[in-house]
């Protein structure tokens, strides 16, 4: 009984470490990054354009649009061929096909960031920039590197979303005459509608949190871009390409901008958990 | 009781091994830990590795990181001397000591197809300030400029900023790449691409062109008529120690100062 009640004290022990580190991390982001914002001004911090940190003015509007085009163009990517894929996985294929092709597409979150980067910047770049023109790296070099990267998450979650669609609906509607199609768009996809959602929004927490990837290929302007060839500089990126040399205010900006960040993840992943967890109370009222 | 009793054991040895791991990141012993910008790191690299075949008692420990990180990292006694490519700021000289080990010429790169071969520093602050966006406006053919910059607080940016931006500020368009690798790769395959580079790192691919009619080279540098040349300089906190002093006094003999002129750089002042 009392080896049983240490053991008990022990795992709770470890799972408060883990989410202690959690707690630190967060205190310890803000702890640094909010009195800056509260010093600059927090409509100025995020509104402003003017990003020289060392004459102490820091607006991180370019780097949010620029995380928002990116993050936007990974997801048109990430989700047209991760749902269509999961789509193909979980209607249309040979199960043994299946069993190849799940497991590749789920190999490629095995991948190292910095190997997309490099494959991005060794193909893509000089592909855009000759056959598109601009400099190639770019909004939309980096989206397909991110769209890349986000479709095993999109991928895989639809999948269970689609699979977890109770067999009865697709026989019904065969029953009633719907073609494959029509009953994969009609009623499949929709009955797995907030599966998908979540999907989406997980594949946005990856693509806007990716740092290396990006910097190899965005190009890290400061300018708020107007195409998709122009070069963009995340809020990520910002902070990884001058964390190591940034002193003083400088750092304390680079924590901000880690603040927003933290703010912009923490909201998507707000909205996925209870976009799935209405999934579930769904399929728990059925 | 068993349980409890293997528990403790167990977390003991994760202490003992967390303390351990503290102890090493604390610096090898027999180590001279040289930390700092990317530009001399190539540079010191090289140095250390001659100066190790020479001697035993302890090796050199080259890292990179930036200038900035480095003189952080001797402020903080992390590392035992500093590697800084650009002057030292006035708060930052008050509390080191700095050697100039060699200068360094910043060479402005091109694409060799480019047909400019001469720009007048006042020529490099237009087009790196956005002013002049096409080749045109400062005697090239017609295509768009493409500014290849580094991020805010490398010594090579610094460098340029100060000696050819003064107090205008390099154009927000510009790429942004975090090494001298980075920029020359840019460079080299984009043929409307300028940027800034350490002369020593330039090689064979991209073409550094002449800065107020004179050419980017070593002996120009030396002869001070080559505008673009800013010190390498070796920082430490306080007086240099015993090993630093060692390693200090061979990157200045004559012998390791004609290794670094072979390699691009302009011996020390």
């Amino acid at each position: 009984m009392r080896s049983e009640k240490a053991i008990r004290a022990v795992l709770t022990a470890l799972a408060l470490t883990a989410i202690s580190s959690l707690a630190l991390i967060t205190a310890f982001i803000f702890k640094e990054g909010v009195p800056l914002i509260v010093q600059v001004g927090a409509g100025r911090f995020l509104l402003s354009s003017d990003w020289y940190p060392l004459e102490g003015e820091f607006g991180i509007f370019p780097m949010i649009v620029g995380s928002v085009a990116v993050t936007l163009g990974a997801m048109v990517i990430g989700v047209v061929f991760g749902v269509g894929c999961a789509i193909l996985l979980t209607q249309f294929c040979p199960p043994r096909m299946v069993s190849v092709l799940k497991p590749s597409v789920e190999l490629l979150a095995g991948i190292p960031s910095v190997v997309y980067g490099f494959i991005g910047v060794a193909i893509l770049v000089p592909l855009i920039r000759d056959t598109l023109g601009g400099p190639g790296l770019s909004v939309l070099a980096a989206s397909i590197v991110l769209g890349v990267m986000v479709l095993p998450t999109v991928t895989s979650i639809s999948v269970d979303a689609l699979q977890a669609v109770p067999k009865s609906y697709r026989e019904g509607s065969i029953a009633l005459g719907a073609t494959e199609w029509q009953t994969t768009h009609l009623v499949l996809l929709r009955a797995a509608r907030s599966g998908i959602v979540a999907a989406v929004i997980l594949g946005m927490g990856r693509a806007i949190g990716e740092t290396m990837a990006v910097i190899m290929v965005a190009g890290n302007t400061l300018d708020i871009p107007e195409s998709l060839l122009d070069p963009v500089r995340t809020l990520t990126s910002n902070i990884a390409l001058e964390m190591g040399y940034a002193a003083g205010d400088h750092r304390r900006a680079l924590f901000a901008t880690g603040v927003t960040l933290f703010v912009i993840i923490m909201i998507l992943n707000t909205i996925a958990l209870t976009v799935s967890r209405r999934r579930v109370r769904k399929v728990l009222a059925r | 009781m068993d349980a409890m009793r293997w528990i403790v054991v167990a977390l003991g040895l994760v202490l003992l091994l967390v303390l351990l791991g503290a102890g090493w990141g604390k610096g090898r012993d027999g180590a001279l830990n040289v930390i700092g910008s990317t530009s001399v790191q190539p540079f010191a690299e090289m140095l250390a590795q001659e100066f190790d075949e020479g001697q035993e008692d302890f090796v050199v420990d080259v890292q990179g990181g930036g200038s900035t990180a480095g003189i952080q990292a001797v402020s903080n006694g992390i590392a035992d001397v500093g590697m800084c490519s650009r002057s030292l700021k006035v708060e930052e000289a008050a509390l080191l000591q700095a050697v100039a080990v060699a200068q360094d010429g910043l060479a402005i790169v091109v694409h060799p197809s480019n047909p400019v071969e001469d720009l007048t520093l006042e020529q490099v602050q237009r087009l790196f300030s956005g002013q002049a966006a096409r080749w045109n406006q400062v005697g090239g053919d017609d295509r768009p400029v493409r500014l290849i910059t580094r991020e805010e607080g490398s010594g090579t940016r610094e460098a340029f900023q100060n000696l050819v931006m003064c107090k205008s500020r390099i154009s927000r368009k510009a790429l942004t790449q975090e090494s001298n690798g980075a920029v020359k790769e840019l460079v080299r395959y984009d043929a409307c691409a300028v940027g800034y580079m350490s002369l020593g790192l330039v090689g064979e691919e991209l073409k550094a062109v002449r800065v107020n009619g004179v050419a980017p080279t070593v002996a120009e540098g030396q002869a001070g008529r080559y505008p673009l040349v800013r010190p390498f300089l070796f920082v430490t906190k306080g007086p240099p120690s015993e090993r630093a002093r060692r390693f200090i006094g061979f990157v200045l003999s004559p012998e390791a100062q004609r290794m670094l002129e072979r390699e691009g750089l302009v011996g020390a002042p």
